[in-house]
């Protein structure tokens, strides 16, 4: 069992101190960090925290999926935007 | 009616000035020293930011919260909001960046710590910042702003690497007003949502609001103005933040737009007018010392507020930069004394009273007017009509002159040959300077100049290269003489009160 980040993360390094079995690591690439958890070290942070640490700081809907690809964080669970202003914010994505 | 602005706060009154007065001055009740410290601080002092530039290092890209207004996610360089930044840096990129703008722009003399997340939520990567600069760059001061959950556990580091001045988001007092802000907390190793997170939230800033006050430390209070939500409860913000230490609160409006992707953004929460946001800081000026001329900068903003040339100091320019730091500081040392001295100079000259002027004036019934300024800096009327991506707006009266704040814009004309858009942008710019009756510009072209006349307002292009202050004076007193003051249309202040 291990979590995984996905293309969803930017990278806002706030789950990387927090991991019991320090098995968060970013590399960069083209100037922008890129998260990634060690499935070999991950343990969910079963016997160290009652709930996986990056997944409760997370600020990102569906940046952190359990083994199953099911997101800890589903859409509209953070922020509380409903589902019915999704398609806005897709359309609002900043594209550089 | 009175309303203290810090940055002249111990000069007597008369004729035209910011609004303070001798004994009720915004910071009359700091001491020396600390007035000290505020006075070229721009983030501080309304005085200071027309000379002043600070510039801010995204070093810290982890939050503990979330806020509705915030949106993690964006990362636009065409974007100027707090807590959007286009690169971010390590703490020794931070301090190689801090040290060439530091060279090339030596009005330079803060360097704070904003974002894009929570700096004390990044406490390895923003001391260490801190403490690299702290031994290259002792001449420049240090802030830190934060959303105040960690800042208990801070104070103890701030304090030792010697920052001048900590600025803590607050917006309310109520747990049940911030589970509408904010809607979960990271604490004690969990996500706490709702009214509960609040609670922990609001009482962590308000125990460190209180021991930073307790070490003297320099506390700036920053508030959104959320209508519906905060407006009304930020008159008792204020009352209590002053009454534990805080010496300057900044009532800033919500920025909300869809296109940011927000919470508020999406789903329809407005943003205040200007005129509710100017009458809250009127209101709020009753009990605390308010700032008018924050800017809501970028978390990696460089420049003279309302200025942003971060564009200038990306990290691949400034390894092509050679510079010679010492050089450099001693060069500092000289354009901020050169500064000092003007500003002096002037505060004295404010000071001689102007006795005969004043008793005529007493006699008059003029009634106030504003006045919109295009500025780039060092308090003169000194921007073009046309360049203007902002405009400083003063309301003047018989015996003063007041600073209320700024109005963003597009400006008329971007720079290119063709002004394509200019009757759109026009009407846009005419719109955001509502309650306006003169513009001042060092110039207005043709075609604006006739626009600003058909809907009411006055060009006025005659007092290029003027002290702002000055140049209001005497178009105030110019247009009294002319009896175009006499009558009362309308009374802003008494609508303001």
């Amino acid at each position: 069992m291990a979590l995984e980040i996905v293309n969803a993360c930017i990278g806002c390094h706030a789950c990387e101190p927090l991991c019991p079995n320090r098995a968060i690591t970013a590399v960069m690439k083209s100037g922008q960090p890129l998260f990634a958890i060690d499935a070999n070290k991950c343990t969910e942070c079963l016997g160290d925290h009652e709930l996986p640490q990056c997944a409760e700081i997370c600020p990102i809907e569906g940046a952190i999926v359990d083994e199953y690809g099911e997101p800890l964080n589903p859409p509209g669970s953070l922020t509380g935007i409903p589902f019915a202003l999704f398609e806005q914010i897709r359309e609002a994505e900043c594209h550089r | 009616m009175e309303l203290p602005v810090i940055s002249n706060a111990a000069i007597p009154n008369s004729g035209c000035r910011s609004g303070a007065t001798a004994d009720r001055g915004a910071l009359a009740h700091l001491p020396d020293h600390i007035r000290v410290r505020v006075q070229d601080h721009p983030c501080y002092s309304e005085e200071a930011h027309h000379y002043f530039a600070r510039m801010h290092v995204a070093v810290a890209p982890a939050c503990n919260i979330q806020c509705n207004y915030c949106n993690r996610k964006y990362d636009c360089s065409n974007e100027s909001r707090p807590g959007v930044v286009s690169e971010l840096l390590t703490p020794e990129q931070a301090v190689k960046k801090t040290l060439a703008v530091a060279a090339a722009i030596p009005q330079m003399t803060v360097l704070g710590i904003a974002g894009p997340g929570d700096p004390l939520a990044n406490p390895e990567r923003t001391f260490a910042t801190f403490r690299m600069l702290s031994a290259q760059a002792p001449d420049i001061r240090l802030c830190v702003s934060t959303n105040g959950l960690s800042l208990p556990d801070a104070v103890e580091e701030l304090a030792r690497h010697n920052i001048d001045h900590v600025t803590i988001t607050i917006n309310c007092v109520d747990p049940e007003i911030g589970a509408r802000i904010y809607p979960w907390i990271f604490w004690n190793k969990r996500r706490i949502r709702g009214v509960e997170g609040a609670r922990i939230l609001i009482e962590q800033q308000q125990k460190g609001l209180e021991m930073l006050a307790a070490r003297g430390m320099l506390v700036k209070v920053n508030s959104v103005m959320i209508p519906g939500v905060n407006d009304e409860h930020l008159q008792d913000v204020s009352k209590i933040v002053k009454a534990k230490g805080a010496f300057l609160h900044n009532v800033m409006p919500l920025i909300a737009q869809a296109s940011h992707g927000t919470y508020y953004g999406l789903t329809g929460q407005r943003e205040p007018t200007q005129f509710e946001l100017q009458a809250l800081q009127d209101v709020c000026a009753g009990d605390m010392a308010m700032m008018r001329h924050c800017r809501q900068c970028r978390a990696d903003a460089v420049g003279l507020l309302g200025e942003d040339r971060g564009e200038e100091f990306t990290l691949d320019k400034i390894d092509a930069m050679e510079i010679d730091y010492g050089a450099a500081m001693a060069e500092r040392a000289r354009v901020r004394e050169a500064i000092t001295a003007e500003l002096e100079m002037k505060r004295a000259l404010k000071a001689v009273p102007k006795f005969e002027e004043a008793a005529t004036r007493e006699e008059t019934t003029t009634r106030n007017l504003r006045v919109a300024v295009a500025t780039k800096g060092g308090g003169l009327v000194n921007e073009h009509f046309g360049h203007a991506r902002e405009f400083l707006i003063y309301e003047a009266g018989p015996g003063e002159c007041r600073f209320l704040g700024h109005r963003k814009c597009t400006p008329y004309c971007m720079g290119d040959e063709s002004c394509g858009d200019g009757e759109t942008v026009l009407g846009q710019i005419i719109a955001a300077l509502e309650g306006v009756e003169v513009v001042l510009a060092s110039k207005i072209g043709f075609e604006p100049w006739n626009g600003l006349e058909s809907a009411g307002i006055r060009p006025n292009g005659e007092h290029a290269m003027e002290p702002i202050e000055e140049a209001i004076r005497m178009v105030y007193d110019e247009m009294a003489a002319a009896g175009k003051l006499d009558t009362v249309v309308v009374d802003t202040v008494a609508r303001a009160a």
